[in-house]
């Protein structure tokens, strides 16, 4: 007799009065436990409630499938174990598709240590007004490898709504992120590409950030193409401490102390305060203990993007933002360095080597600062419009 | 025994050893009573030939419930010494921790409710992780795979009574925390938790390798010199050793560069020396609300404004930490890492 048989008899064996869980959610959880190499999990149609962190570990080719976005919906509002809602662990060629997940006390869906995984037609959402005490990531894969995102929604996260980190080739596509405090952010993860989404409505629509003290050191390699990034001017809603909490409303585009990334294409508008922002981790104002970090962004190249033409008042609510309005007024432009530089990395001449350059090419609209701030966060008051040292290309 | 005999024992191992190999792994039995661990009555927790009870010197707080911990190992097999990381274990041997609450936490003779037993076997394939949840009437615990929950009620050590939605894990969750770079393993059998002095004055570990339980323990091995945890519970140990192993037994077992909390860069094991990745000046990665719109993991000598602190206070699901099998604060843990964090110096 197969053990998995066996098992299925002594979990109809189970007195029912003990059990707290729903039936259904015992049955899901149940069947992501015993779960065969190959098998689909068809999800039910209708709203379940779940009380406590679905998971899926060590696994190999399972699909978990709803009846469609709008037919499948797991809620863990009343979730009373567990931070997640669902959770897939140490897996492989794991797919997700055809269902919402709501609501869960911290992030959605968390997957960690998966070789191939996709996520199709899966919204996930915290409902109502978004607030700081929504989860942090409504999709969340990290330590993962060979990542696709497809066709998918997020909307509330009171972090990233898409949230790809310390991952390894990644794709997010046709995805729709909003009212979230990042809309989609790549963080520490290699070879990511990012196109044709929609990021509106959010506090930062496209984040690409390196973080210190992180097990994954550096991601890299990262391409951000003919995306919507449009009035993403929310309200910042971030628990403080998190690193988001410190991007202000009105953020397009930011790249933070990332190598190798190239935006183009992309039609940016309306983001109020920094449609492009390049810069170094020390606009963290955060203390740098980790002795391998980078903290500097370096081969960052912006070109054929679309900016929106007409003023934009910058956000008051930040110290960036209120930088920028005290320096340009309605005026900003659209792509901000800090001009931050590493020193190791200039010629004798004191330019910067190629090999590490920001490099700005021709955009539509594509009005251009240096901040020349500081390593303290503070600026010298010394702007540049000058374009011509960014004049280059990858 | 005859010729008949012997050929048919010799066919009969011959098929069990041929099933043995055939199986992925052993079904499990569905009455922690099968497998034999306890002689005399099953809630006695009398250790049947084989099983032997060990102590660990930091215990990991699951919301106040009290354990007895056992190994069993089948005849002539041996745990094997390991200086760091769990001990090696034998095929066949488990590792036994039953949960119980005593009815007053000051009147132990008053009896207790055992509410769960945990089993960790080692099969060819590694590790396998099963539950058995007891009846009320404590004559034996049933297998549960998919996690449970139930009332459980007893009077705490100051006279209060206590109401807690027990929480059993699922087979999942169970990896949720016995996890070293993604693969199964025992959290507890460490040098540094079972290096530890028993009545008597003697060595847990020596005592191990003299009765035959365990081998590999050097002769050069020095109980005192030995890396272990402190026993936080007793209160003449210093300070930062106490806080230090509550640390480690409470959050290490994510928290380490192998575990699943690796993504975090915060480590909390007593090996860990580097102040950042301990958390002190680290602003959180990923900790969303749970930062409790506190800056740092910990700021040296404010514990209020300290992360871990605020998560350790927290019951809220999303919030609190660990994040499986704790929901009620621990006062006694809280307390004692308040003081750590107020008497660090930046």
């Amino acid at each position: 007799m197969k053990p998995i048989f066996l098992l299925t008899v002594f979990l109809s064996l189970m007195q029912a009065t003990v059990f707290a869980q729903s039936d259904v959610e015992k049955k899901i959880q149940t069947q992501l436990i015993l779960a065969e190499d190959g098998e689909t999990i068809n999800l039910p149609a209708g709203t379940i409630e779940i009380g406590g962190t679905l998971s899926l570990d060590g696994k190999n080719n399972i699909t978990l499938r709803g009846a469609g976005q709008d037919k499948t919906i797991l809620t863990f509002k009343k979730q009373t174990q567990g931070a997640e809602g669902l959770k897939i662990t140490n897996a492989q060629n794991i797919v997700l598709e055809q269902f919402t997940v709501e609501d869960s006390k911290g992030d959605l869906i968390k997957a960690q240590g998966v070789k191939g995984l996709e996520f199709r037609d899966i919204t996930a959402r915290w409902t109502g007004p978004p607030k700081a005490s929504n989860g942090s990531y409504a999709l969340y894969p990290v330590q993962c490898q060979t990542v696709r995102i497809e066709r998918c929604t997020a909307i509330g996260a009171s972090d990233a709504g898409i949230y790809v980190g310390q991952s390894d080739s990644v794709w997010v596509t046709a995805c729709v992120a909003k009212n979230n405090v990042a809309g989609i952010e790549i963080e520490n993860t290699t070879h990511a590409w990012v196109w044709k989404n929609q990021a509106f409505a959010n506090t930062g629509g496209i984040l690409v950030f390196d973080l210190p003290d992180l097990p994954k050191k550096q991601g890299g390699h990262v391409k951000v193409y003919d995306n919507l990034i449009g009035r993403n001017n929310f309200k910042n809603f971030a628990p403080k401490g998190n690193i988001v909490g410190k991007v202000p409303p009105g953020t397009g585009v930011m790249i933070l102390a990332t190598n190798d990334v190239e935006v183009y294409q992309n039609k940016i508008w309306e983001n109020k305060t920094a449609s492009t922002a390049i810069v170094s981790y020390f606009i963290s104002e955060n203390p740098i203990k980790d002795k391998q970090y980078n903290p500097y962004p370096s081969r960052v190249y912006i070109h054929d993007n679309i900016y929106s033409e007409g003023k934009r008042m910058p956000t008051w609510k930040s110290k960036l933002g209120f930088i920028f309005w005290w320096k340009f007024g309605k005026k900003v432009p659209h792509i901000l360095y800090d001009g931050i530089e590493n020193p190791d990395w200039k010629d004798a001449q004191g330019h910067i080597k190629p090999e590490y350059k920001i490099c700005i090419g021709p955009n539509e609209n594509g009005t251009f600062a240096n901040i020349r701030a500081d390593k303290l966060g503070l600026f010298k008051g010394k702007i540049s419009k000058d374009k011509t040292p960014y004049d280059c290309a990858f | 025994m005859t010729a008949p005999f012997k050929i048919f024992g010799l066919f009969a191992m011959g098929i069990f050893m041929l099933s043995a190999n055939i199986l992925p792994e052993k079904a499990p039995k569905t009455l922690l009573s099968e497998y034999g661990y306890f002689s005399g009555a099953l809630q006695n927790l009398q250790p049947a030939e084989g099983v032997f009870l060990y102590e660990v010197n930091a215990p990991l707080f699951s919301d106040y419930a009290e354990k007895s911990r056992f190994i069993y190992l089948p005849s002539d097999a041996r745990l094997q010494y390991r200086e760091s990381g769990a001990f090696q274990f034998p095929e066949g041997a488990t590792i036994i921790k039953n949960f119980y609450y005593p009815l007053e936490a000051a009147h132990p003779e008053k009896g207790r409710r055992i509410v769960e037993t945990r089993l960790l076997l080692k099969e060819v394939k590694g590790w396998k992780a099963l539950t058995y949840i007891w009846n009320n009437e404590q004559t034996d615990a049933t297998l549960e795979v998919a996690g449970a929950s139930f009332p459980v009620s007893w009077i705490d050590a100051g006279g209060k009574k206590i109401n807690l939605e027990y929480v059993v894990p699922n087979v999942n969750q169970c990896k949720g925390c016995h996890s070293y770079d993604g693969q199964f393993t025992p959290i507890g059998v460490t040098q540094k938790q079972l290096d530890r002095t028993l009545a008597g004055n003697r060595n847990q570990l020596q005592i191990f390798q003299q009765q035959g339980q365990m081998e590999g323990l050097p002769a050069s091995f020095d109980p005192e010199k030995a890396f272990h945890l402190a026993d936080y519970r007793q209160r003449e140990i210093s300070l930062d050793a106490s806080a230090r192993a509550y640390l480690d037994a409470n959050c290490a077992h994510c928290h380490n560069p192998h575990g699943p909390a690796s993504t975090s860069g915060m480590f909390l094991n007593a090996e860990e020396t580097d102040l950042e990745h301990l958390g002190v000046g680290k602003p959180p990665v990923a900790a969303g609300r749970g930062s409790g719109n506190r800056k740092y993991g910990i700021v040296p000598g404010k514990p209020s404004e300290s992360i871990l602190l605020y998560r350790m206070e927290h019951t809220d699901p999303g919030i609190r930490m660990p994040e499986l099998g704790r929901q009620l604060v621990h006062e006694e843990g809280v307390a004692l890492i308040r003081e750590w964090i107020h008497g660090l110096r930046g």
